[in-house]
């Protein structure tokens, strides 16, 4: 009884979560405008929302900024969880705390701050992207950081003396052992960094230039203008994320369930002796 | 390879030391010189240096001081990626990510050779190890022994001048480890290369080494051949950690002449005459008789069959002899014990200044045998200080745990003196030796606490007095144990 | 086998490169996010022509409209963490303690909607909120507080989740053998050692609650919350004010990860990465 009850009770919590975009989902495909009556099913709001330039322009440029940030936050913090791991107590107290702010902070507090020293203080012209970039990485780079520090902990320190031991410069080493072995987290992080850059609002907001917009900053200004052309295209958008990212889930749970069957499997062997 | 025609030098360290951040010594002043194709083992507990001293060889960790020569080139700054030295690691440090033959390649990968010299040469290396055909088996997939052997094959197939081998087998079971040592031992004749080998098992050193290096605390305790260190032992510390013993504190009583455990016997080595010394016997060279015909009598403590023999434990007075016998003994039996002289083992005392041990309470004050000694603790430890809840605080301000604080309370033998009021010193305890010395007589007390102390003094008193010793505050030096 | 040739290779120190490798990371730290709080400090303690005052921050607290944004922020805050914290909690429990086959993907289908662009989201909430009820402008203070609770809802499940997953179910019979029932078990263990996961969720919930003025702004809530307030601030060019709000937040954060950081689960910390890491 108990768990029929909570299983009804979780089923009611998905319904509620998915409800909005499901119904979207279904009205993206008609011609209503609003949720109500549906008077005909058509495709229009797709052909709109890859035909109309500033809708292209703009998810072309989301996906950029997401892409080009995360990549530079990668390296970024890749180099530093690497570099502060085998570095003193000093530079990993330094770095390791103020690698939290961006994390602890509100956006809204880390877009302001960013934007006062870049374009108050030292200038920067927004038009150049340089902030938003700029901005985009340092709200990324942390948590690149803090998913590639586990896996520097978790790995075994003489892996880098046995190369260097067997010839391999530091370089070297740090290629063809350290890297393979902390890669896992590095990926995770590009994944982490591309969905907070895809979710971003505020940095973006503060940060960008005028005629440029990303999803958010174009949706924000959709709710405000009375374009139902817009409002309807919208929600085609938000169908095909949804979709994406349940193609993307789907993908990972089975690469990820196949792995697990591997390591089993070597686990097993392992106790045979 | 013209091995073993001419044993030259090969390695070696002259007056190393490495000294950590934090200014603890871990080697001191290490010499050794090592021979091309030896088999050297450095055998010590843990934390006396040893993986360190390894390490320094390898490239991994840079003396602070000394000089460190590959066949006469000093190789201080050579980076270990330059050296023709290969390690086994403790915890193999085989790459994951990589399968059995490419981990074995990885060296002459990198070295640019031929693929087909590389291919030959791995399967080469994996003959020696006993593993054909594992080239593209997964490195999870292996059991810890067939790990072990890939480490060692990686390490071989680069055909290094010496091997250096952490601790290999401490992971593998006894049967295992048994198997491994012979055929490692094996390896070494057919390879004849040099090999250094760390371990803490006594006797994993003592079957395969030419020559074995016993450290304790960053310091060379003995180097000698495994019959050297075994029979020989310099110290007692060697004693101790070479095989079960008996140590007595002793001193010389004329030519070949020595008394310990209230009597005298003869032994073979020739001390001076007063010289304090400490006496080894080896439970097997202690032989029980009748009563009346042993040089000490004492009584059976404690019979335990081993397999082979018999541990026997004798109380005689104050001391207490371990004897290893075939032949059972009776629990609470009056026996005598008899020391041939050639089982007598001779080792000058280390010292003569008096070393206890001692720990800490929660309020950080110094527990000294029972009693509460007066020492700042915050002042042996360099910018130490107690925080507001009277936490003890190291320079970095993190917690030091009062259990893990060890002093040696040190105290010379000149600044104790001994008195019959049982209440005026500090300590009690039995004199159970005693020996003029010209001018004054140098006494041994033991303590209620079971401790030694060598006392000087002027006056003549009789073995087995009870007397309390009394030492001024002010003698006491306060020294933190690493 | 002796071709290495010593006398060969250049004098190089080793130990330097991988240290070295934090260096840029580090740079790009002190230079964009140490300099700007460097810089909003600077900012909150001065007036327009450069010199010192405490004006921002008397300002602040003697003035009834900005108090009232931040006890109305606070307000939002302290309800959608509520709320979050009593929706979140029996899905992390009914999760973590069912023996379905499942589980992850159960798990997956509460946490994807974070994946999908919030203003998205929100937008879709909103149609769902006008059809419900008609106009939207009646109930400015629910709606919001729907919104917010729809947005970080998947934030405040996760870390609970791990937590009461990682709990050893050898306390749980422990605690049935010394006589406890299930409701006495729940409150006297499977409660407590949840709490570090609660933490680490009303962490994740509260402080965006106080400042994401965009969900606000998309449900027709006019009202000012703490976030906004920098927002209109920035427009008005009025930095000086504007940091002293950031400032402010800063420091309520400071105050908020100081004590949570305490009972906080360090896995269940960036429950953010908690499912892709």
């Amino acid at each position: 009884m108990k768990k029929v009850f909570g299983r009804v009770f979780l089923a009611l919590m998905i319904l509620i979560l998915y409800l909005p975009i499901f119904v979207l989902a279904v009205y993206s495909f008609t011609d209503s405008a609003n949720i109500g009556a549906i008077h005909g099913f058509t495709l229009k709001n797709y052909e709109t929302l890859f035909t109309k330039p500033d809708l292209r322009a703009m998810i072309a440029g989301t996906l950029l900024l997401a892409i080009g940030s995360a990549f530079v936050s990668t390296v970024l913090g890749t180099l530093g969880a690497v570099g502060v791991f085998y570095s003193g107590r000093f530079g990993n107290a330094v770095v390791g705390a103020l690698n939290q702010v961006p994390v602890v902070n509100a956006e809204v507090v880390t877009a302001f701050s960013l934007c006062i020293l870049l374009i108050g203080v030292c200038g920067v012209d927004k038009g150049s992207f340089i902030s938003l970039l700029i901005g985009h990485v340092v709200l990324e780079a942390p948590f690149v950081y803090l998913s590639v520090v586990p896996r520097l902990k978790q790995m075994d320190n003489s892996l880098y003396e046995a190369a260097l031991d067997l010839g391999a410069s530091p370089t070297v080493a740090l290629r063809r052992v350290v890297l393979p072995q902390i890669f896992p987290g590095v990926v995770s992080g590009f994944a982490l960094a591309v969905t907070l850059s895809l979710d971003d609002y505020f940095i973006t907001s503060y940060t960008k230039p005028a005629t440029f917009d990303t999803i958010s900053t174009y949706v924000v200004n959709a709710t405000r203008g009375s374009q139902t052309e817009i409002k309807t295209a919208l929600w085609a958008l938000s169908t095909i994320i949804f979709v994406v990212v349940v193609l993307m889930v789907f993908v990972m749970n089975m690469t990820g369930n196949r792995s697990d069957k591997d390591g089993k499997r070597a686990g097993a062997g392992n106790e045979k002796e | 390879m013209d091995r073993n025609t001419t044993r030259e030098n090969i390695i070696e360290l002259k007056h190393i030391s490495r000294t950590f951040d934090d200014g603890f010594r871990v080697v001191d002043d290490f010499n050794l010189t090592i021979q091309r194709g030896e088999f050297v083992t450095f055998l010590g507990p843990s934390g006396c240096g040893k993986t360190t001293t390894l390490r320094m060889i390898a490239g991994f960790d840079k003396p602070t001081e000394g000089e460190l020569l590959l066949n006469g080139e000093d190789i201080r700054d050579l980076p270990p990626n330059r050296r023709p030295i290969n390690t086994v690691f403790q915890r193999y440090a085989l790459f994951p990510h990589l399968n059995v033959f490419e981990n074995v390649a990885f060296g002459l990968k990198l070295k640019k050779l031929p693929k087909t010299d590389i291919i030959k040469k791995v399967k080469k290396a994996l003959e020696m190890v006993d593993l054909e055909d594992f080239e593209n088996r997964g490195i999870q997939t292996l059991s810890g022994g067939q790990q072990q052997r890939i480490a060692i094959a990686r390490a071989i197939v680069n055909e290094p001048e010496i091997l250096l081998l952490d601790e290999p087998l401490g992971a593998l079971d006894l049967k295992m480890r048994k198997e491994m040592q012979l055929e490692l031992k094996g390896m070494h004749e057919k390879l004849g290369i040099t090999f250094i080998y760390v371990t803490h098992d006594q006797e994993e050193a003592l079957t395969m080494s030419d020559k074995i290096v016993v450290m304790s605390e960053g310091k060379i305790q003995q180097i000698g051949t495994p019959e050297d260190i075994y029979n020989e032992p310099k110290n007692a510390f060697v004693a101790d950690f070479i095989g079960d013993s008996n140590i007595f504190s002793g001193i010389m009583t004329g030519k070949c002449r020595v008394r310990f455990c209230g009597a005298e016997f003869e032994c073979v080595d020739d001390v001076e005459h007063g010289t304090m010394i400490d006496a080894v016997v080896r439970p097997e060279d202690v032989t029980i008789t009748a009563p009346e015909k042993g040089i000490i009598r004492g009584v059976v403590t404690s019979v335990i069959f081993k397999g082979v023999h018999y541990e026997i434990t004798v109380q005689s007075s104050k001391n207490e002899i371990v004897v290893q016998s075939t032949r059972k003994a009776e629990l609470n039996a009056a026996v005598g014990l008899y020391i041939e002289p050639e089982g007598i083992h001779i080792m000058l005392a280390e010292n003569t200044i008096n070393r206890i041990e001692s720990g800490v309470d929660k309020q950080y004050r110094l527990n000294f045998l029972g009693g509460m000694l007066d020492c700042d603790i915050a002042s042996l430890i360099a910018g130490a200080r107690y925080n507001t809840d009277g936490v003890l605080v190291d320079a970095h301000g993190d917690v030091v745990e009062p259990d893990r604080i060890k002093v040696i309370v040190s105290v010379k033998p000149d600044d104790i003196t001994m008195s019959d009021d049982k209440e005026a010193g500090i300590l009690r305890g039995h004199i159970i030796n005693l020996i003029y010395k010209g001018d004054h007589y140098s006494y041994v007390v033991r303590t209620e606490e079971d401790e030694d102390f060598i006392v000087s003094d002027e006056d003549l008193w009789n073995m087995d007095d009870y007397v309390s010793l009394l030492i001024p505050k002010e003698k006491f030096h306060y020294a933190l144990k690493k | 086998m002796n071709q290495f040739c010593i006398q060969k290779f250049r004098i190089q120190k080793f130990h330097f490169q991988r240290s070295q490798l934090c260096i840029p990371y580090g740079l790009f730290l002190v230079c964009f996010v140490l300099a700007p709080l460097v810089v909003i400090i600077y900012y909150a303690f001065t007036n327009g022509e450069g010199k010192p005052t405490l004006e921002n921050l008397t300002g602040f607290f003697s003035s009834p409209n900005t108090i009232g944004t931040l006890v109305y922020s606070l307000g939002i805050a302290v309800s959608t963490t509520c709320v979050c914290l009593l929706l979140a909690y029996p899905i992390a429990y009914i999760l973590a303690r069912s023996k379905m086959k499942h589980k992850s993907v159960v798990l997956m289908i509460f946490v994807m909607p974070m994946w999908i662009n919030f203003t998205l989201r929100i937008t879709a909430l909103k149609e769902i909120l006008t059809v419900l009820e008609g106009n939207l402008a009646y109930h400015p203070f629910l709606n919001t507080l729907i919104g917010m609770t729809y947005d970080f809802l998947p934030f405040m499940i996760l870390p609970i989740y791990t937590t009461l997953l990682k709990l050893d179910n050898s306390l749980l019979e422990a605690a049935a053998d010394l006589g406890a029932d299930t409701v006495q078990t729940f409150m006297k263990v499977t409660f407590p050692l949840s709490v570090p996961g609660i933490i680490s969720g009303i962490v994740m919930v509260f402080l965006p609650s106080m400042t994401n003025y965009v969900v606000l702004d998309m449900l027709y809530n006019s009202t000012y919350i703490m976030g906004s307030l920098i927002g209109a601030y920035f427009s008005a060019y009025d930095w000086h004010n504007g940091s002293m709000i950031a400032l402010i937040l800063l420091v309520i954060i400071l105050l908020f990860t100081l004590f949570t950081n305490r009972y906080a689960d360090e896995d269940a910390g960036s429950s953010r990465g908690g499912v892709l890491g």
